[in-house]
C-alpha cells in the first residue's frame, strides 16, 4: 500500500527505486483492499477511495496500437510508468496480467455492493473494463491464444503451451459478454497438459510453483473438474497440493547440492534471483540468473529460493507451508523485514549470514499473492467473493467445469 | 557464390586419399553395360539405395545402382558419421574443462587442436567408408554406374547415354541443406553440413541459423572446440518437434557451455565487411548487429526431386515435402518406389534403412509392409542428448489417446550420480488404465543407447507392467526404465485395499 501512486492508484512492481507500475500488482491490490477492510487494516471509504482512482484510471487512460499508451483493444500493457501511467520498458500488452488486473477489478466490485454512489461506480467500471477487453483479437489458430503483443513487431511468438497459470485468463476470456473466446481455445491449450507421475506423485506437471498458485487466488478450485481433471479423477487444488510436495521432494534430492535446500526449504518459481555474478571458486560451472522463472525438477535451479512461495501453498499443503515459514522465520529471521518475506534469497552465495544473497527490496507480486492466499485458507474470502461473480461461473462453465460450489 | 568456398588441406593424408577412392569411382571407372531388363534399378547411392542393393542382389535380383557423386550419402560423408565423430572429441574438451567436477585436476592450459579433431573425422569417415565401395558393390554382383539419371520412360532410366530398363525401381535420391532466403547471405558465403566437415580451422566466431538438430549439434562441438557461437532460431525453443522440458535443459546446457542462445529471433540480412560478416538479427522489437567469421545454415534439408525426369516417369511430387508415396513407400506409379531422406519427414539414416529394407519386400516378393508400421526412434547428438520413440504427449491427444507419462529424472538414477551426469530424464508415455507404451522421451548424457531398451519394448508389444520383470546389471543408467517400471507397479492403495492388506498380513 505504501508504494502506490495516490494520485493514480497504480501501485509499483516492487520498492526498489525507480521501479513501473505492474498491472498484477494493481490487480493484486485491488484484491487486498477488500481484506484490508475485513481486517481493520483500512477504513471502507479509503479503499473505496483507492479502488476508485485505480478503476478511473484504467478507464480513462488511452488505448492505442502505437507506443505511449496505456492499452490497446482493452487489454494493458505489462508495466506503465507509475506517473504517468503509460507504457514503459517497452513491455508487451500483456493478457495474462491483464486478467489478473480484471480479476482484482471483479473482486473489488463483488465486495464494495453497498448502495452508494462511490461503489456502485465501483461496481460499473469494473464491468465496464472487463467488456472492453478484445479476447477474440489475441486469438491464435495453432497456439489457442497469444501470450502477448507489441505495437513494434505485432504477436509475440509464443502461446499458451502446457499447463500454466492461464486458468483465469481462459475463463475471463470465455465469459466474455463482448468479446467471447470460443470453448476450442481452452481445448487447444487443454490439449498440450502432461500428466505425470513424478518422484511418486501423479499430477499436471509444471515446474515453477507460481503456475499452480496464481488463478487459484481468485478462483476456488476445489471438486471443480474440467474434462482433463474428470479423466484425471482429480481437480487443480488437489494438483496443487501435489506440485507443493514434489516442490519439497526436489529440494530433499538436490541434485545440484546447494546450501539450505531441505524438508522446510523449497520453493522455486518465478523470482528475483543474484543474476550474472562472477561464479565462486568452488562451482565453476554455476551460472546465475536475475529474476526468472525457476522450476522443478529440470530447473533452471540456481540455489535461489522463494520463501514467499511457501506461504502462496497455504491453502493446499498448510502442514508443509507452516513448517517451512518457522523455518525462515528461525533459521534466517535477517532475511526478514517488516516481517516481510524477500522474493528470493540464495544461502549458498556468499552474504550477510547463513541465508546469503537475499534480494533487494519487496516485490508486489509476492506480497499480494501472501496475503491472498492466507485470507483464502483463514476465512475464504476472495473465493466466496468470486464465487459469486457471474463472469467466473461462466467462464468455469464455458472451459468445461463442473462439480464443487460450481 | 553458392556457398563457402574451402581451401583443402594441406595434406589431406593418407585417410582422405582413401576416402576419396572407396565411395567415388576409382580414376578409369567405366560402368558397365546394361544387361537385359533390371529386377530394380536404385537411384541413389545413399545409405536407402546401398542397403536396398544389396538386400536385392543377395536375394539373386538383378540390380543396378545410380549415383551421381559419393557411394554412402549425405549420413557417411557429410552427416551423422562426421558430425559424431567431431561431437566425440568436443565432449573430451568439455570433460577436460569441467575435470574439477570429477575430483581430478584440470590441465593447466587446453589447447585445442582442430586440425587433429578432423584428421580423426577423416580417418573414422574413411574407415567406415570401406564398406562401400564400387568395387565391394560390383563384387556382390550389382551393376553400380556413376553419372546424372533420369527417368526416360515409366519403365526405363537414362544414365550416361545407356537406358537401363527396368521391372521395378526406387528412388533414393536423399535431400540436400535446405538454404534460408537471407538477402546478402549467398553473396557473403555460408557453410551447410556439406561444406562444414572441410574447415581446416575453427572458425573464431560462428553464427549458427537454425536450431535443428544439426544446428544444435554443431553449435555445440565448436563452441567446445573455442568458438564464440551464436545459434539463432526463428521459434521459441530449440528442436521444435521434441518436449518442451527436453527443448529447456538443452537451451540451459547450451547457455551454461557458453553459447548466445538467440531464440524468436531472425537473421534478417548479412553484410560482408572486410573478413567478417555481419549479420542483422531480430526478435519482436529488438534488434542487433553480430559480427562473425562464419555462419552455418541449418535449417532442414530439401528433396532431392529435380532434373531426374520424375515428371515423365509419371511419379508426382512437392519441392518440399518430396515423392508423393503410399503406406507400402509406392509413387503414384506402381512400379516405381522411392525411400529415405527423399520421400519421408523424418531425415535420418535408420529410417532410410528401414525404409529400403520395406521397398526391397514390397517391391520384389509382393510383400504389404507398411512404413507407418515402423517404430522409428531418433536421437540428437547433444550433451545432453535427446532420444525420442514412438508417440509425443500432444499427438496422442490428438488421436483421443489419454496419456500418463512415468518421468525419472537422471538425478534419482544411482549410476547417472555416479557418473555426474544428472542432466536429464526418462519419460514414459503409457496409454492411461493399460501399461501400453506409446512413447517416450529421454534426455541423458547417453539417451542414444537408453531409448534402444523402450524400442525394442515398443515392439515387441512389452507393456510397462511387464517390463518391470526385466533385470538390469546395477548400476546403469539404463535403470531409469526399470525404475518407471516400479512407479507404474507401485500398488495404489485404497482404504479398501488397504483394509484387506492388513487383514491378510496380519499373521
Amino acid at each position: 500500500m505504501r508504494e502506490t501512486n495516490l494520485a493514480n492508484g497504480l501501485v509499483a512492481d516492487s520498492t526498489r527505486a525507480g521501479a513501473p507500475a505492474s498491472i498484477a500488482v494493481v490487480g493484486f491490490a485491488l484484491s487486498v483492499y477488500p481484506i484490508a477492510v475485513d481486517r481493520g487494516w483500512m477504513q471502507r471509504e479509503q479503499a473505496v477511495e483507492r479502488v476508485l482512482l485505480t478503476l478511473r484510471f484504467f478507464w480513462r487512460s488511452s488505448q492505442g496500437d502505437t507506443a505511449g499508451h496505456t492499452g490497446y483493444k482493452g487489454f494493458y500493457y505489462h508495466f506503465l510508468d507509475l506517473q504517468s501511467g503509460q507504457r514503459t520498458w517497452q513491455s508487451e500488452l500483456s493478457l495474462i496480467d491483464t486478467s489478473l488486473l480484471l480479476a482484482g477489478a471483479l473482486t473489488a466490485a463483488a465486495y464494495f455492493t453497498e448502495p452508494t454512489r462511490s461503489e456502485a461506480e465501483i461496481r460499473e467500471l469494473a464491468d465496464a473494463l472487463y467488456r472492453r477487453v478484445e479476447w477474440t483479437w489475441a486469438q491464435d489458430d495453432q497456439t489457442g491464444l497469444s501470450q502477448g503483443w507489441k505495437p513494434e513487431s505485432g504477436f509475440l511468438h509464443y502461446g499458451w503451451e502446457g499447463y500454466n497459470e492461464a486458468i483465469l485468463l481462459y475463463v475471463l476470456g470465455l465469459a466474455s459478454p463482448t468479446y467471447p473466446l470460443p470453448s476450442t481455445t481452452y481445448d487447444v491449450w487443454t490439449s498440450t497438459y502432461q500428466w505425470e507421475n513424478l518422484y511418486g506423485y501423479d499430477f499436471l506437471y509444471a515446474g515453477p510453483l507460481f503456475v499452480h498458485q496464481f488463478s487459484h487466488a481468485w478462483v476456488d478450485l476445489r471438486g471443480l473438474r474440467d474434462r482433463f481433471m474428470r479423466e484425471k479423477r482429480s481437480d487443480y487444488f488437489e494438483n496443487s497440493r501435489r506440485a507443493t510436495y514434489v516442490q519439497r521432494e526436489y529440494s530433499l534430492r538436490n541434485p545440484h547440492g546447494f546450501r539450505g535446500y531441505g524438508q522446510d526449504c523449497w520453493g522455486l518459481t518465478a523470482s528475483d534471483g543474484p543474476g550474472i555474478a562472477a561464479p565462486t571458486a568452488d562451482r565453476p560451472n554455476h551460472r546465475r540468473m536475475g529474476y526468472a522463472a525457476r522450476g522443478v525438477p529440470y530447473g533452471p535451479d540456481d540455489g535461489t529460493i522463494a520463501p514467499w512461495a511457501a506461504l502462496a501453498s497455504l491453502p493446499f499443503a498448510p502442514e508443509i507451508a507452516l513448517s517451512s515459514l518457522r523455518h525462515y522465520c528461525e533459521q534466517y529471521p535477517e532475511m526478514l523485514e517488516d516481517h516481510m518475506l524477500p522474493s528470493a534469497f540464495n544461502p549458498t552465495l556468499p552474504g550477510a549470514g547463513p541465508q546469503g544473497w537475499v534480494s533487494e527490496g519487496h516485490f508486489g507480486l509476492d506480497q499480494g499473492i501472501i496475503v491472498l492466499m492466507i485470507e483464502n485458507y483463514r476465512t475464504q474470502l476472495v473465493w466466496k467473493l468470486m464465487r459469486d461473480c457471474p463472469y467466473i461461473r461462466r467462464g468455469l462453465r464455458c472451459a468445461g467445469f463442473r462439480g464443487g460450489w460450481l | 557464390m553458392q556457398s563457402e568456398t574451402i581451401s583443402p588441406p594441406a595434406s589431406l593424408g593418407t585417410h582422405e586419399n582413401q576416402l576419396t577412392s572407396d565411395p567415388a569411382p576409382l580414376p578409369g571407372w567405366r560402368n558397365p553395360r546394361p544387361a537385359g531388363k533390371y529386377n530394380l534399378v536404385i537411384l541413389g547411392g545413399g545409405p536407402a539405395g546401398v542397403l536396398a542393393a544389396q538386400a536385392a542382389a543377395g536375394w539373386g535380383a538383378k540390380v543396378a545402382l545410380i549415383e551421381r557423386n559419393l557411394l554412402g550419402g549425405t549420413c557417411l560423408n557429410t552427416g551423422c558419421i562426421p558430425s559424431k565423430t567431431i561431437i566425440r572429441t568436443s565432449r573430451l574438451y568439455a570433460d577436460m574443462r569441467n575435470a574439477e567436477a570429477f575430483g581430478a585436476h584440470a590441465p593447466e592450459t587446453i589447447t585445442v587442436d582442430f586440425a587433429a579433431a578432423m584428421a580423426r573425422m577423416r580417418h573414422v569417415r574413411e574407415r567406415l567408408s570401406r564398406g562401400v565401395s564400387a568395387d565391394i558393390l560390383s563384387a556382390a554382383g550389382i551393376d553400380v554406374y556413376f553419372g546424372e539419371a533420369r527417368f526416360a520412360r515409366r519403365n526405363a532410366v537414362l544414365v550416361e547415354g545407356e537406358i537401363l530398363r527396368f521391372k521395378k525401381a526406387l528412388i533414393a535420391t536423399g535431400a540436400r541443406p535446405l538454404i534460408p532466403s537471407i538477402p546478402g547471405l549467398v553473396e557473403a558465403g555460408y557453410l551447410t553440413h556439406e561444406s562444414v566437415f572441410d574447415l581446416t580451422e575453427c572458425p573464431q566466431r560462428l553464427l549458427v541459423v537454425g536450431g535443428g538438430p544439426l544446428g544444435c549439434e554443431l553449435a555445440q562441438a565448436f563452441c567446445r572446440f573455442g568458438s564464440q557461437v551464436t545459434i539463432v532460431q526463428k521459434e521459441p525453443m530449440f528442436l521444435r518437434q521434441e518436449e518442451r522440458d527436453a527443448a529447456q535443459i538443452l537451451s540451459d546446457a547450451f547457455a551454461r557451455d557458453g553459447i548466445d542462445v538467440r531464440l524468436n529471433t531472425e537473421a534478417l540480412r548479412v553484410r560482408k565487411q572486410g573478413n567478417e560478416k555481419l549479420v542483422d538479427l531480430v526478435s519482436d522489437d529488438y534488434s542487433s548487429t553480430v559480427a562473425v567469421d562464419q555462419i552455418l545454415v541449418g535449417i532442414g534439408r530439401s528433396p532431392n526431386v529435380e532434373s531426374i525426369g520424375l515428371e515423365i516417369a509419371g511419379v508426382r511430387y512437392d519441392t518440399d515435402a518430396g515423392v508423393r508415396i503410399n503406406d507400402f513407400l509406392q509413387t503414384t506409379n506402381s512400379k516405381i518406389y522411392a525411400a529415405g531422406d527423399v520421400c519421408l519427414e523424418h531425415k535420418f539414416m535408420h529410417i532410410e534403412d528401414a525404409s529400403a529394407r520395406i521397398v526391397v519386400r514390397n517391391a520384389l516378393f509382393w510383400g504389404r509392409e507398411r512404413v507407418s508400421a515402423l517404430t522409428i526412434p531418433w536421437c540428437t547428438y547433444t550433451d545432453p542428448e535427446i532420444a525420442h520413440v514412438g508417440m509425443y504427449v500432444r499427438e496422442a491427444i490428438r488421436r483421443g489417446i489419454p496419456v500418463k507419462t512415468f518421468t525419472v529424472p537422471m538425478h534419482d538414477v544411482d549410476r547417472a550420480v555416479a557418473d555426474g551426469e544428472e542432466e536429464g530424464f526418462v519419460k514414459i508415455h503409457v496409454k492411461e488404465g493399460t501399461d501400453k507404451i506409446i512413447g517416450a522421451t529421454v534426455v541423458a548424457r547417453h539417451a542414444g543407447e537408453i531409448i534402444n531398451n523402450i524400442s525394442l519394448a515398443i515392439c515387441s508389444h512389452i507393456g510397462l507392467r511387464r517390463l518391470a520383470r526385466v533385470i538390469y546389471p546395477y548400476p546403469t543408467q539404463a535403470a531409469a526404465i526399470n525404475m518407471a517400471s516400479d512407479s507404474y507397479n507401485m500398488p495404489r492403495l485404497t482404504p479398501a485395499r488397504r483394509w484387506l492388506l492388513r487383514r491378510w498380513l496380519a499373521w
